[in-house]
């Protein structure tokens, strides 16, 4: 009798101390993650097409070119798996490895612009139609996994979860942040004369 | 806010007695940081009164009647939930995310089907937007509505036609989402939405009118609390149903009850009835007629997709 009643309350503590919220939070930010992942790999899909297409233009400027297939190998070369979520520093490389391949892509829709040719290339223009959607997917698959994070990271910290996180080992998950935290903070030269 | 920063200069006033100059600094700091906390400069999400928002005045009145009985015929037959936003601008934000912002917190789609599409102008911006629902991605990829704003939407904005850009917009949203094979809402028959409104009602008379009843009558007397009651259930019955008739009917239903009551307190007492075993058994999306009454199925999930222009 006694046995049964400690169980009951060992359950009832647990549910108490946040554990079922540490499933589904934990569960959440899983899915997340996956849909990130996803459209991360609907993007380096893209990539291919968008090389060949741009390989067309005989005198394409070969260095924006190769940096975004270099980008690109080295982004699809990195393995991930679900504990990525727990280890920051895969998180970090995985990231940086991301957000690389974001910027070689733009710079090379920029470059792409001055190319009169591929600007009325119809396949060209359908590519960077869907190269648009999927980085807007990205941000919005990026900004759901930040706030799944928010929410179980607020759980993993706070008191008294956070003796239920520190027992079951649920610790903090890493989250996305700005790469070029430097670049960005520093004000932009505007210059007319340069023509 | 004020009282945050009451408390927290009470607990920096504790920790300097402590630990003297450095606490204080910190209080300092403290209340000084939340101070200078940043407003979000976002825009607020309108309210969902119709299938087509004009904040702009843009569209003239006969102009927004016909996209609206349009789109509301749409959902009526189709299901899907199409709407239209047109708005001044949308900074600081692009255009994409504020139209991400408002469909996702709108959710417009059926609630199991989630099939919405939100068609954001952004007049000043001179941007446009079509913000597609997960479930209708398939239906209108990327490709297809970029090509839908390039070849039906900024011509004709490029010439100040707004509403003709809207309704060739619209038609070839709606020929592609028909050609999507969505389930049909289930057996809309004509007074749909009035059966709505009839359950509404009778829950009303069944649960609320002998609450209310019962405290006006002790408040105010048997007879003036059954004219209050009366007066109470016409009131919100007028509300809910915008019919003069029918707010008359569950007045004097009441007022009938009330006065009955009074004069047998028992019954009052055990004023329900079994009224249970209502089934609506219809989507469950409230889509009145042309007169409004529109709201959000609820169940739209939007990820991003769709496309951007400018004119």
């Amino acid at each position: 009798m006694t046995r049964w009643f400690l169980i009951f309350m060992t359950a009832l503590t647990l549910s108490g101390c946040g554990y079922n919220d540490f499933q589904r939070l934990d569960e959440q930010t899983k899915s997340a993650w996956s849909e990130v992942l996803n459209q991360y790999q609907r993007r380096a899909d893209l990539v291919p097409n968008i090389v060949a297409t741009v390989k067309g233009e005989a005198a394409f400027e070969q260095d924006t070119l190769t940096k975004v297939i270099e980008a690109r190998a080295k982004a699809t070369s990195i393995q991930v798996t679900p504990e990525t979520l727990n280890n920051p520093e895969a998180f970090q490389k995985f990231q940086a490895a991301q957000g690389e391949l974001g910027s070689a892509l733009s710079r090379l829709m920029v470059v792409a612009e001055q190319y009169p040719n591929l600007r009325a290339n119809d396949g060209f223009r359908d590519l960077r139609v869907q190269l648009e959607g999927t980085e807007n997917r990205v941000t919005v698959a990026r900004n759901r996994y930040i706030q799944a994070v928010q929410a179980y990271n607020v759980l993993a910290r706070s008191f008294p979860t956070n003796l239920t996180a520190m027992v079951f080992s649920y610790p903090p998950k890493p989250t996305f942040s700005v790469q070029n935290e430097a670049t960005i903070s520093a004000p932009p030269v505007v210059d007319f004369n340069k023509k | 806010m004020l009282r945050a920063e009451l408390r927290l200069s009470l607990t920096a006033r504790l920790m300097a007695q402590k630990f003297l100059a450095g606490g204080w600094l910190f209080g300092v700091a403290c209340v000084l940081l939340l101070a200078l906390a940043p407003a979000l400069a976002q825009l607020a999400v309108p309210a969902l009164s119709s299938h087509v928002i004009d904040t702009t005045a843009t569209l003239n009145t006969e102009q927004v009647r016909q996209l609206e009985r349009k789109l509301s015929a749409f959902e009526q037959t189709r299901g899907a939930q199409v709407v239209i936003l047109v708005v001044p601008t949308t900074q600081p934000e692009d255009i994409s995310s504020y139209a991400n912002r408002v469909s996702n917190s709108w959710k417009i789609g059926r609630r199991e089907i989630g099939d919405g599409l939100l068609l954001v102008v952004a007049k000043n911006d001179r941007k446009v937007r079509i913000e597609v629902a997960k479930t209708l991605e398939g239906a209108i990829p990327d490709l297809a509505a970029k090509r839908i704003i390039d070849q039906a939407i900024t011509p004709r904005f490029k010439q100040g036609d707004f509403a003709g850009g809207l309704n060739a917009a619209v038609d070839q949203v709606m020929a592609l989402i028909t050609g999507e094979a969505l389930p049909v809402p289930t057996a809309a028959p004509e007074g749909d939405g009035d059966g709505f409104q009839w359950m509404d009602l009778a829950i009303f008379v069944f649960f609320a009118v002998p609450i209310v009843g019962s405290v006006a009558r002790g408040i105010l007397g048997p007879k003036l609390g059954a004219l209050a009651t009366g007066g109470a259930a016409g009131a919100v019955a007028l509300l809910i149903t915008s019919s003069l008739l029918i707010a008359g009917v569950a007045a004097g239903l009441a007022l009938l009850y009330a006065l009955f009551a009074g004069l047998l307190p028992s019954l009052g007492g055990s004023g329900r009835r079994g009224g249970g075993g209502w089934q609506t058994g219809t989507g469950g999306f409230g889509g009145g007629g042309g007169g409004g009454g529109f709201s959000s199925g609820g169940g739209g999930d939007f990820g991003g997709g769709g496309a951007s222009g400018d004119w």
